[in-house]
């Protein structure tokens, strides 16, 4: 490419940084072997990029250009220090980068590649608490300013970059080497790393809206990570999971409001995600390594399909809960179990199993939401009321409460 | 290659629900001596021990005047340290690998921290 591009849009230079950055960082993690000295020297080249390419253009290779930048940035730092001949030495190995980067970049396989399942791994490795986990990687891998890492976790800004400072602090102390898991290590260190990105697309169904953000970035990491570990049938599980569940999004509020599955309107599904959730989901079937990811996909998958809430395959759906408990017995898991009886079985059976359940989870508002659908079902009316209060009392989200205080005015009005 | 301490706690005033049976302490004491021996191999191993109780414990201040003893440990606490290692290990993952085997031969959970130096000081001055 010669002579002189178009100048860039400055929204359009934006979002190229988002795309590399993480590339970029996990690249001059291992060229200059520390995080911070990383991430200055991004930044620099960042700065200079800004100025560059929209006077010039972006250019063919921006991934490309910006580790080139950096790597020069950081080099002309550590000259003046004692390392300055060693280091520049073990740069100049890096000469095979350009063309790695060019040959394919994100797809492609060798170094650059390994630098990003690297930092993921590094990121959530589980020595680190999980909101360290979950900070780093949305700062390291996403790009995410602090500011907006805090603003989705609802703390201040100094208290999101102190906590960045300390995870980046244990990381060098502790001396967290920089490296891909070995194939005997992968199950345990896998886990956090896929639960970080659940937690992060989690995080981003607080606020629909708002934090679209953190959903957003959540899919990208795991595409990311699917396409450099293809063989991880949880990967792609969580992959699955993630769109199926985005694809709903668009039904899931109206007015600021939530909107249940019952009661979405499924035409505003985005079919593109569900059918390539579901394309996800039958080769996981194929493949028959079941997870945890993959069956919770699954689930998601079988509600998809229904045109309507009541022709949903409930029988199916319970099938994959218990299969589901067997393997995650957790409290949350026995929850939507059965709530998937109340629907498969009937609102008594529904009753006896959330009744069942309830000591463990007393405090958690859906599963008195629970029990006051069914008693809804039943007639019991004035139960009911008592159970959706309960749960307005106990839901943290003020949209959950809202929603709440509504089930029990409409039960009022019909009532009268 | 790095140094890191693995420290186990003990609680004081609990006694320990049951002593374990004698063949069970025994075969805990193969184990560790095994472990002990792989660490030597490995080159892992620098130091440890096994650790006197609190009550043992004498804490040396120096004063303004003169230097003050006083008995006790310098926390009061219910946890204090009742053993440890000091071993070489290349990496955290390294150190954490040998802390499994190591909380697996005795059953009980080990900290790991890393040195930020270790020998004498005019080796290893701390950095700034």
């Amino acid at each position: 490419m010669t002579g002189h591009a178009a100048p860039a849009d400055p929204a359009k230079v934006e979002s190229v940084f988002r795309e590399v950055y993480g590339q970029a960082v996990a690249t001059l993690i291992r060229v200059c072997g520390d995080i911070t000295l990383a991430e200055d020297a991004v930044q620099d080249a960042f700065v200079a990029a800004t100025d560059r390419w929209r006077r010039d253009g972006i250019p063919p290779n921006p991934a490309g250009w910006i580790v080139t930048t950096a790597r020069n940035r950081a080099i002309d730092q550590h000259r003046r220090s004692t390392r300055g001949r060693e280091f520049e030495r073990d740069a100049a190995d890096e000469s095979g980068l350009n063309s790695e980067l060019s040959a394919g970049g994100r797809e492609g396989n060798g170094a650059v590649t390994d630098d990003q399942l690297r930092l993921i791994f590094i990121c959530c490795h589980p020595a680190l608490r999980t909101e360290h986990q979950v900070a780093l990687t949305l700062r390291l891998l996403g790009g995410l300013s602090v500011e907006e890492i805090a603003r989705g976790f609802l703390v201040t800004e100094t208290a999101m970059a102190k906590r960045l400072g300390r995870a980046k602090y244990k990381i060098k102390a502790a001396r967290i080497p920089y490296r891909v898991p070995v194939k005997s290590d992968l199950p345990h260190r896998l886990r956090p790393v896929l639960s970080v990105i659940y937690l992060i697309y989690n995080a981003g169904t607080d606020e629909l809206d708002e934090r679209a953000p953190l959903r957003q970035e959540a899919i990208r990491l795991t595409r990311a990570l699917a396409s450099l570990m293809s063989g991880e049938p949880e990967v792609a599980g969580l992959l699955a999971l993630l769109l199926l569940n985005e694809s709903r999004v668009p039904a899931r509020s109206g007015d600021g409001s939530i909107v249940l599955l019952r009661d979405q309107d499924r035409t505003m599904w985005d079919q593109r995600m569900i059918d390539e959730g579901h394309a996800i989901v039958r080769a996981c079937i194929d493949n028959n390594e079941s997870g945890p990811y993959q069956l919770q996909a699954a689930i998601q998958a079988v509600h998809c399909s229904a045109e309507t809430f009541e022709v949903t395959d409930w029988p199916q759906i319970l099938t994959l809960y218990d299969h589901l408990f067997s393997v995650m017995p957790s409290a949350v898991v026995a929850l939507n179990r059965a709530i998937a009886v109340s629907e498969a079985d009937g609102p008594v059976a529904g009753l006896v199993a959330l009744d069942a359940i309830s000591p463990d989870l007393v405090k958690y508002h859906l599963l008195h939401a629970a029990r006051a659908t069914a008693l809804r079902r039943l007639g019991r009316i004035d139960e009911a009321r008592d159970a959706y209060a309960t749960a307005a009392d106990l839901a943290t989200v003020a949209a959950d409460r809202d929603h709440l205080l509504l089930q029990i005015r409409a039960l009022d009005g019909g009532e009268t | 290659m790095s140094q890191y301490l693995l420290s186990t706690y003990g609680s004081q005033g609990e006694p320990s629900a049951e002593p374990p049976p004698p063949e069970a302490m025994q075969a805990m004491m193969e184990r560790t001596i095994a472990l002990e021996a792989e660490m030597d191999a490995a080159g892992t191993f620098v130091f440890g021990g096994h650790l006197h109780g609190p009550d043992a414990t004498t804490v040396v201040r120096s004063g303004d005047a003169e230097v003050v003893m006083t008995d006790g440990p310098f926390v009061e606490s219910k946890e204090h340290i009742a053993g440890f290692y000091i071993i070489n290990a290349e990496d955290l993952d390294a150190a954490l690998a040998w802390a499994a085997r190591v909380t697996e031969c005795i059953g009980r959970p080990i900290e790991v921290r890393p040195f930020a130096g270790s020998g004498r000081v005019i080796d290893h001055p701390p950095s700034p």
